[in-house]
């Protein structure tokens, strides 16, 4: 077998997951009630959609999209803060494009941008370091988001900036840590969750382990999860397998890529860099401990401690159910501003922006 | 995404044709050509192992057996 085969076309096989599907349905035969079960991971959400998971899955196992695309989660108060740094003719905004739609208060970064703000759109945080190497008279500032995935990538760069004695690099942090939203939902009695796919890419760096604790406190069982369409399959078959055997434990699928212990280096480099801190989700609300912000050693490229911005109180659309969408609530399609006034040309909340926002996928794919 | 080539921390790796470039300083392991490796914005963050993909096309395979679900 070559390695394409093995590490990618086999887990598309179509006849192979539609055998998974019919033993799924086999399976659901025997719950004595539906079962709900939630992704919490942009990539999955994609997936899902994009192969048609729903519709191979009988009606009483049911998927649910959780928070699990971090631009969806960042606060509008975020992209406040980026857009009024911005403003400053000396500096040079860095970012991930998928930031750049994201509705602020009153505007997105691409709007200034359209504005004359000068906004870079980087593959890689390394980038904005090359960026702040190159321009020694202006300030760059990284609009660092992302979960566990993200994180340590950006403590690279701090770390790179340092070594390179640049003082005119930094980064606004909206940093997001995986196990927390999870632990709130799995709570929330009108979701009832049965069963998490847990994230792909996050726990490549925090590992099955993670996940213990919310097994063990919410007897919710947990499968970490690849993202082809047979990963995702036997994910399901795993967390239906431990529903009829009334287990509640952390199971790897996607152990081609995730160990128990998770990713060590990637682990030390954020806990060097970062350091455990309440943050603002959009939909959630204020989590106790569910975000990273940079030490107070790297205060000097922490944008927050060297800006001190001070910006009016954030204006959401309330008519924009994101929140709900991202709780699981809702589904795209229960939205009204969903694919009328909200599409990914002219987005209203988040979940249409990002590629990973279950709006985006679910417009781009249908049901 | 396979590796094609590396210079230090450095990597080009490989999708349906596709090259990207790719920082390793994330990872433990050493990495050698025609290893591969999940990159996440432009960071390598995890490297696939061949005998769990093998191991788990195989379970797939599988159909789960009565004592599975009982």
């Amino acid at each position: 077998m070559t390695g394409e085969m093995k590490f990618k076309d086999e887990f598309r096989d179509k006849s192979l997951v539609q055998n998974m599907a019919a033993n799924i349905r086999r399976m659901a035969e025997r719950l004595s009630a539906p079962v709900n079960f939630m992704e919490v991971c942009g990539t999955h959400t994609m997936s899902i959609y994009q192969y048609g998971i729903r519709s191979l899955l009988p009606e009483n196992v049911r998927l649910v999209s959780g928070p699990g695309c971090p631009v969806c989660v960042t606060p509008t108060g975020y992209v406040d803060k980026a857009i009024a740094s911005a403003a400053d003719p000396d500096t040079i905004v860095a970012t991930f494009g998928d930031m750049l739609r994201v509705p602020g208060s009153h505007s997105s970064l691409m709007e200034q941008r359209a504005g004359g703000a000068d906004i870079r759109i980087v593959y890689s945080a390394l980038d904005a370091v090359a960026l702040a190497k190159k321009n020694p008279e202006r300030r760059v500032l990284f609009l660092g988001v992302g979960f566990e995935t993200t994180a340590p990538t950006i403590a690279v760069t701090i770390l790179e900036a340092a070594r390179l004695g640049l003082k005119n690099y930094c980064v606004l942090a909206s940093h997001k840590t995986m196990p927390v939203p999870m632990e709130i939902l799995s709570g929330d009695p009108e979701l009832n969750i049965n069963g998490y796919l847990c994230p792909a890419h996050v726990s490549t760096v925090i590992g099955g382990n993670a996940y213990k604790p919310l097994a063990e406190k919410h007897h919710i069982p947990c499968v970490v999860t690849g993202f082809e369409p047979a990963d995702v399959m036997q994910g399901i078959e795993m967390l239906l397998a431990q529903t009829l055997r009334e287990e509640s434990k952390v199971e790897i699928q996607y152990r081609r890529a995730v160990s128990w212990e998770g990713n060590p280096k990637a682990q030390a480099i954020l806990r060097q860099l970062f350091e455990p801190c309440d943050a603002v989700w959009r939909g959630l609300g204020l989590l106790p401990g569910s975000g990273l912000a940079i030490r107070g050693e790297y205060a000097e490229f922490d944008a927050e401690m060297v800006l001190k911005l001070d910006i009016p109180e954030a204006i959401e659309n309330r008519a924009c159910l994101c929140g709900e969408v991202l709780k699981g609530k809702l589904a795209p399609f229960d939205c009204p501003l969903f694919a009328t006034t909200c599409t990914p040309e002219s987005p209203v909340g988040a979940c249409m922006v990002s590629s990973e926002g279950t709006c985006a996928a679910a417009y781009k794919y249908g049901r | 995404m396979k590796v094609v080539s590396r210079d230090g921390d450095t990597v080009i790796a490989e999708v349906d044709g596709v090259q990207r470039e790719a920082n390793i300083t994330l990872l433990e392991e050493n990495i050698d050509i025609g290893d591969y490796l999940i990159i996440h914005a432009g960071f390598a963050i995890s490297k696939l192992d061949e005998e769990y993909a093998e191991e788990t096309i195989r379970l797939m395979r599988e159909v789960f057996s009565e004592e599975d679900m009982a």
